[in-house]
């Protein structure tokens, strides 16, 4: 068992312990590791793939390329809600660049930006694989399917009442 | 979430436990849930294969490969441990069944996953999703752990002597890791980057084993075929075509879904029956038949059935089953752009005509769209388009010129009305739509 | 493997079965143009443009991940196939800066290249090109990304070839980019094998950056002045004001010893020669004041008169000589026949850094191994020593074979050195029981705390045939033992690990009081006797340290030191031997220059002719690249001071009638002026100017004469190939050992001895490499 310091909390610390042995080689829990150390951590700080380095066994720069190979993965924090609205071409034809044009106006940031409180972060995305239930968008990892501006309008306002109620606990 | 859509013509092989329940492990076995693992572990290897063989199932990602012939090619004999591999990359534009069936049906996935491992003698699997899905991946671990308490995975499955274990991951973002051996790399936790062939899976695969890799469809297909018979099933398509298909219907139609048809299923009773017709009684411009790689078909090109021969026979593929529809107010170079904004962001970069060709391609169309258009663009599209196709690493390159090639041939007047500053026509002639619901 | 019979182009031929399409085509003169394809390096298939036609085949396939198969038709060129590369051009050339007027691969770029072939001249891309400000990495690397087309033939060099995996692939798409390990800067060995590689001006050399055109320099293959591996380095040298100057070290002449690679001493350490501080005047101290600038003729006049003065007052014995690791063969025998014939001394050693006499003692009769069986041994056993930073060729050497061939490396050292990594077994040992090392192998039990010894010994024993390569932990006894186990084993070679460009040359040419050319005991001089045609003192002469010791007690008249600096080497107080009359030959005010009474400004390996035999044993031409005003070489200065003494040049130097075999101008390269100036001289002296005493091949047939392992054929050699010496006839029966006296540099990557003290680029690397430490003074 690692008995190193970590940054992770004790259950994603013992989670990693036993996700490396779960494959063949080590190396195969690399991108798994890096996606819950990211849901936990918020972003792939320095910090963070430093332990993940040393944990996979792999250099920081074989972790640095990885990361950077991969969209959802992400060296910088973002919002506390990450609004992901796909504009691929079955949402493109039912209203996906409205949706986020609406979004952009809504939280007044442009694609790739964060809201100054830092509770909401905006993406133009690829297809999520909602093409049937377009246009689509993901928060984090919820999709939210049929969307009108309306209906995004109570998303975004209900992902605001939920960071306000965490806030209080 | 993801709703599952029906007809009268939708025939439920794969589906036949949507909206069943079929999550809860009880409910799969109340459903014939895992006799297709303990008929197949009767039947032995060669048993298994000779059924799939015999069901004509082709791959569901997209290539259309037999997938009996595909196992057979796995060596009998291998120094290294041999695998089975579950392609949950689903990525394609306009495709979102595997969604479905993991959402839906996730045991079918380990069954199959189980028989597939069977047919070669493998002893471990691995499904991997999208990094999109994860709240799959909390449904298939959820699986995976029920399976494993019913003796159904891991040591002596079934008492039947045979060990067998299955891990379940997700991706992070990365349609090219759809690639079989570019998904191979990533769950070796290396970039996607797919790898030289030959040698191919069957013979060198992940960790260097011999491994079957097939999509989650074909996969949760299997245990339906040992279900209700190979015979059975081949019957339902056409020749060479065995079965149904998950077809994700979407764009300018009244119904869009996934809905489950037999393969050769007419593409223009598709549109106007299954999915309702277009909305607003619009005229329709054009089809891209499986998925954003696929050629678009024209509406006069639309009068056929949907299997691999006969969309292929149309000039178009018929890849992931995706079918997207155009109605008449859609910008084609609109619609070119947004396809190669994809496979730009999408190339991984690792071949010059790939990643170099699509943001090329990407920045004319960009230009075009926007009104600053010169007359050698189209062309200069087409050239480009042309010398990617066949020259690329990974069939990515083709997905990206083949649609491109098909729409300036089939579309060239609406890339000439861009051209002298113009910009896009429809943007300027219509007002701007509202949302369709 | 069976062969293959094939039609490329309508050419018809066989070849081993398993052979790369690409190689196969190559081999037979066809030229099939790949940016990634890299021979030795893994496969990409990434630049597609080595696409053929292949028969029966739907699409082009990339002839560099194709292998050969029997009646396989193919085309190489077709318009169809131009088309293709064309196309991959023009895609590059979108986003490529075309900034060739100002780029350092301007003229030897093989996108240029390939541009100019395929014809891709009109640009159909009309967007804005994507700039990209240029970083610097390291003090020697420069990455500028718009440049760099992707091949990844750095990416693999430095993780494949090197094992250091400082360079990777960052982002995907459009945006991917090469990327250091260190976000914004390398850590790594500074090889520059990166750039040297790069097929465009992507990776630069902060070395060489801006500071000429390729097409203005002349490239001069000679050996690096470094350590004792003796890599073949490519020198591109300019004119300048004050003679020729290096702007660049590479690798581009891969028929040498290390094939590819170069390090970083290779690669840039050659900039101690363009030094402005260089010795270049004459400089003499009279009556204890400070020096001063003097001619040439006055320093050596000066300097052999006192020398006579000594010899004929008090005898050879009151003259100490020591020689250098550095000089070439020719130089290093030059000097210990001018000590012993002119100065009548064996008062002669020089710094040494491996027991070569106890390893040409016990070699007797065994075989050596030289640098090229390194890199195709089936086996070697590594004792001692840390390669990777001490003789980087023959790291790359065993790393190249154990990567490309599965040779099987064994490694036993008191340290974790990298090669490790590539070692079939590892077995750490303590410092001190490397003699108990050999007798476990030999035997005996395992040395105290070692893991796994047994299985270590069985596995290297079972070897068929063995390579042992061993370092300077291994003296005198142990040597003999280390042999005598290796003899035991039913094929085997050796290597011992001395440390500098020529000590192993300097070793061989009789550097030793006790020895003469070839190891040949002073007591058993007839031979040398007679070929001399004078008396040589047959008692051992004064080792380096009682030579020191002796000029401290005031008991030395006159130390003659050539290319070395024993004050700073061996720790001594300088101004102790102000009692000797010192007359020091070197490129820089050294510490012990700054003490001398006169000082000869030397040129330096790279400014001169000869040979140098590496501590494999191998023997390699050395040729003039450079060549500075106001020095002159070692070998012209010690005729000098003999004709200075008296001596008769002719004997010396057995030029004019009998030495035809002297260079006819293969060894000049680069030379400026040298041949006038030679002519002057002779001419002065009343001889004939034809053959000059100042030409180091005049003296090249008597070394193949009086040592007999020298005798190689000489038109090999002149042609620039190595020729392993003939170990067989080593002849020497029982040396004096004294491991006492051997001082290994331990050098590391970024260190060579004093004349790394010189180097700028060794400079900028360590201090770039120290930012904590530094910060922390």
């Amino acid at each position: 068992m690692n008995t190193q310091p970590t940054l992770f909390s004790p259950a994603l610390a013992a989670r990693f312990d036993k996700l490396v042995t779960l494959y063949p080689i080590k190396r195969s829990a690399l991108v798994p590791m890096l996606l819950y150390a990211q849901d936990e951590v918020g972003y792939l700080s320095d910090a963070v793939i430093a332990e993940v380095a040393e944990r996979i066994g792999v250099s920081e720069l074989e972790v640095r390329n990885v990361i950077s190979y991969y969209s959802l993965l992400r060296t910088r924090p973002l919002g506390k809600y990450h609004v992901q609205v796909c504009t691929n071409i079955s949402c493109m034809l039912r209203g996906g660049n409205e949706i986020l044009e609406h979004c952009k106006k809504k939280l007044g940031i442009p694609s790739k930006g964060v809201t100054a409180d830092g509770l909401f972060s905006l993406e133009e995305v690829e297809c999520i694989g909602a093409c049937c239930w377009a246009p689509a968008a993901q928060v984090n990892y919820d999709f939210h399917e049929n969307l009108t501006p309306d209906s995004v309008d109570e998303v975004l306002a209900d992902y605001r009442a939920k960071a306000g109620n965490g806030e209080k606990k | 979430m993801a709703t599952f859509s029906t007809h009268t013509d939708c025939v439920p092989i794969v589906s036949y436990r949507f909206g069943k329940g079929a999550t809860s492990i009880e409910e799969y076995i109340r459903l014939q849930g895992y006799e297709s693992a303990r008929k197949a572990i009767a039947l032995g290897p060669d048993g298994i294969i000779a059924e799939v063989k015999a069901s004509n199932l082709r791959g569901r990602g997209g290539a259309g490969f037999p997938a009996g012939l595909k196992w057979s090619f796995v060596p009998k004999k291998s120094a290294k441990p041999k695998y089975v591999l579950v392609n949950g990359d689903e990525s394609e534009p306009g495709t979102c069944k595997d969604r479905l069936i993991f959402e839906q049906d996730p045991h079918a996935v380990i069954e199959g996953t189980i028989i597939a491992g069977l047919s070669v003698q493998a002893k471990m699997g691995f499904i991997y999703l999208r990094g999109e899905y994860r709240y799959l991946l909390t449904i298939m671990e959820r699986a995976v752990a029920d399976a494993y308490a019913k003796g159904f995975l891991g040591k002596n499955i079934f008492s039947s002597g045979i060990d067998f274990d299955i891990v379940t991951q997700t991706g992070a973002g990365a349609y090219e890791v759809g690639e079989e051996s570019a998904l191979m790399e990533s769950l070796e936790g290396k970039r996607g980057i797919p790898r030289i062939r030959p040698p191919f899976p069957a013979v060198v695969g992940l960790y260097g084993g011999p491994t079957i890799i097939n999509n989650a469809e074909t996969i949760a297909t299997v245990p339906h075929i040992f279900r209700i018979g190979a015979v059975e099933y081949a019957r339902i398509g056409t020749e060479r075509n065995g079965g149904t298909r998950l077809f994700c219907l979407s764009g300018h139609v009244e119904h869009p879904g996934v809905y489950e048809l037999p393969m050769g299923y007419n593409l223009k009773k598709m549109i106007y029956e299954v999915g309702g017709g277009i909305p607003g009684g619009k005229k329709l411009k054009a089809v891209v038949p499986g998925g954003a790689s696929t050629p678009a078909l024209t509406a006069d090109e639309i009068d056929i059935g949907m299997d691999f021969d006969q969309v292929g026979k149309a000039g178009s593929m018929l890849g992931s089953g995706g079918v997207v529809v155009l109605d008449e107010t859609t910008c084609m170079v609109e619609f070119a752009l947004r396809t190669m904004k994809f496979y730009a962001h999408e190339s991984c970069g690792w071949c010059i005509p790939c990643r170099e060709g699509t943001d090329w391609l990407k920045k004319t169309l960009t230009r075009m769209h926007e009104g600053g258009g010169v007359e050698n663009d189209i062309d200069n599209i087409r050239y480009l388009a042309e010398n990617i196709l066949g020259r690329t690493f990974c069939p990515l390159g083709d997905a990206a010129a083949m649609p491109t090639i098909a729409f300036v041939k089939k579309f060239r007047k609406e890339f000439e009305a861009h051209l002298d500053g113009r910009g896009c026509p429809y943007r300027h002639a219509t007002e701007p739509e509202p949302a369709l619901v | 493997m069976a062969d293959v019979t094939l039609t490329v182009d309508g050419k018809k031929f066989t070849t081993p079965a398993g052979t790369l399409l690409i190689e196969a085509c190559r081999a037979h003169g066809i030229e099939v143009p790949a940016f990634c394809y890299y021979p030795g390096l893994s496969l990409q298939a990434a630049c597609r443009m080595c696409v053929v036609r292949i028969e029966k085949m739907p699409k082009l396939q990339t002839a560099c991940t194709t292998t050969v198969a029997e009646g396989m038709i193919v085309t190489t060129e077709s318009p169809e196939i131009a088309q293709a590369r064309k196309a991959t051009i023009e895609m590059l050339l979108g986003n490529h800066p075309l900034d060739c007027p100002v780029c350092d691969a301007g003229g030897e770029c093989e996108l240029q290249d390939m541009t100019f072939k395929y014809g891709a001249h009109e640009s159909k891309f009309v967007e804005i090109k994507q700039h990209r400000d240029e970083q610097q990495w390291s003090p020697v690397v420069f990455f500028d990304r718009p440049r760099c087309i992707l091949c990844y033939r750095c990416v693999r060099v430095c993780g494949e070839g090197m094992d250091v995996w400082a360079l990777g692939v960052q982002n995907r798409g459009v945006g991917s980019v090469i990327a250091p390990n260190r976000q914004d800067h390398l850590d790594c060995e500074e090889c520059g094998m990166c750039i040297d590689i790069c097929p465009v001006g992507a990776l630069t050399s902060g070395a060489y950056r801006y500071k000429t055109r390729p097409w203005e320099m002349s490239h001069v293959g000679t050996i690096c002045a470094h350590c004792g591996d003796g890599c073949k380095t490519t020198l591109g040298v300019r004119r300048s004001s004050d003679g020729m100057e290096i702007v660049r070290g590479d690798n581009r002449d891969k028929s040498g010893i290390n094939g590819d690679f170069l390090c970083i001493k290779g690669r840039y350490a050659f900039d101690f020669a363009n030094r402005e501080d260089r010795l270049t005047q004459p400089l003499i101290r009279q009556a204890g004041a400070d020096l001063r600038s003097v001619s040439w003729d006055e320093a050596i006049e000066f300097a052999g008169l006192k020398l006579r003065e000594i010899r004929d007052s008090k005898g050879g014995s009151a003259i100490g000589v020591i020689g250098s690791n550095r000089t070439t063969n020719e130089e290093a025998y030059l000097l210990q026949k001018f000590a012993r014939t002119v100065l009548a001394t064996n008062n002669i050693d020089h710094h040494r850094t491996a027991d070569y006499p106890a390893y040409a003692s016990a070699l007797s009769g065994k075989s050596e191994a030289s640098l090229r069986d390194v890199g195709s041994a089936r086996a070697i056993l590594l004792l001692g020593n840390d390669p990777t930073e001490q003789h980087p060729g023959l790291a790359w050497q065993i790393r190249t074979n154990v990567r490309l061939n599965g040779a099987r490396l064994y490694v036993a050292n008191h340290r974790l050195i990298r090669l490790r990594r590539q070692a079939t077994a590892f077995l750490q040992i303590r410092e001190s029981n490397y003699a108990a090392l050999i007798s476990f192998l030999g035997g005996a039990s395992p040395p105290a705390g070692a893991q796994n010894a047994a299985a270590f010994r069985n596995a290297v024993r079972k070897e068929e045939s063995l390579l042992i390569v061993f370092g300077s932990e291994f003296c005198g006894r142990d040597i003999e033992a280390l042999l005598k186990f290796g003899s035991t084993l039913p094929s085997v070679k050796f290597a011992c690990l001395g440390d500098y460009a020529n000590s192993r040359g300097a070793a061989d040419m009789g550097l030793y009081p006790d020895l003469l050319p070839g190891y040949v005991p002073v007591s058993a001089a007839a031979h040398f006797t007679e070929e001399y045609s004078a008396g040589l003192p047959t008692q051992p002469g004064l080792d380096i340290m009682q030579m020191l010791d002796a000029a401290e007690r005031g008991e030395l008249d006159a130390l003659y030191v050539v290319g070395a600096n024993p004050v700073a080497r061996y720790r001594r107080n300088g101004t102790a031997l102000r009692d000797t009359f010192l007359i020091v030959q070197d490129m820089f005010m050294t510490e012990t220059a700054q003490v001398a009474d006169v000082i000869l400004p030397a040129a330096n390996l790279y400014e001169k002719a000869g040979t140098v035999t590496n501590t494999f044993g191998d023997l390699q031409l050395v040729k003039k690249a450079a060549d500075r005003a106001g020095v002159r070489t070692d070998f012209e200065l010690i005729v000098r001071l003999a004709a200075a003494i008296g001596a008769d040049v002719k004997k010396l130097v057995p030029f004019g009638p009998r030495g035809v075999h002297a260079d006819f101008g293969q060894a000049r390269g680069a030379q400026s002026g040298e041949a006038d100036r030679h002519g002057v001289w002779l001419s002065a002296h009343h001889l004939e100017p034809r053959l000059s005493p100042f030409d180091p091949f005049a003296i090249f047939d008597e070394i193949q004469r009086l040592v007999p392992a020298y005798d190689v054929p000489r038109l090999d050699l002149l042609t620039g190939n190595d020729q392993h010496l003939r170990s067989e006839l080593v002849q020497i029966e029982k040396p004096v050992s004294r491991p006492d006296l051997v001082l290994p540099s331990n050098d590391t990557l970024f260190t060579s001895g004093s004349l790394g003290l010189y180097s700028k680029t060794l400079h900028s690397v360590l201090e770039a490499r120290q930012p904590v430490e530094t910060a922390a003074d």
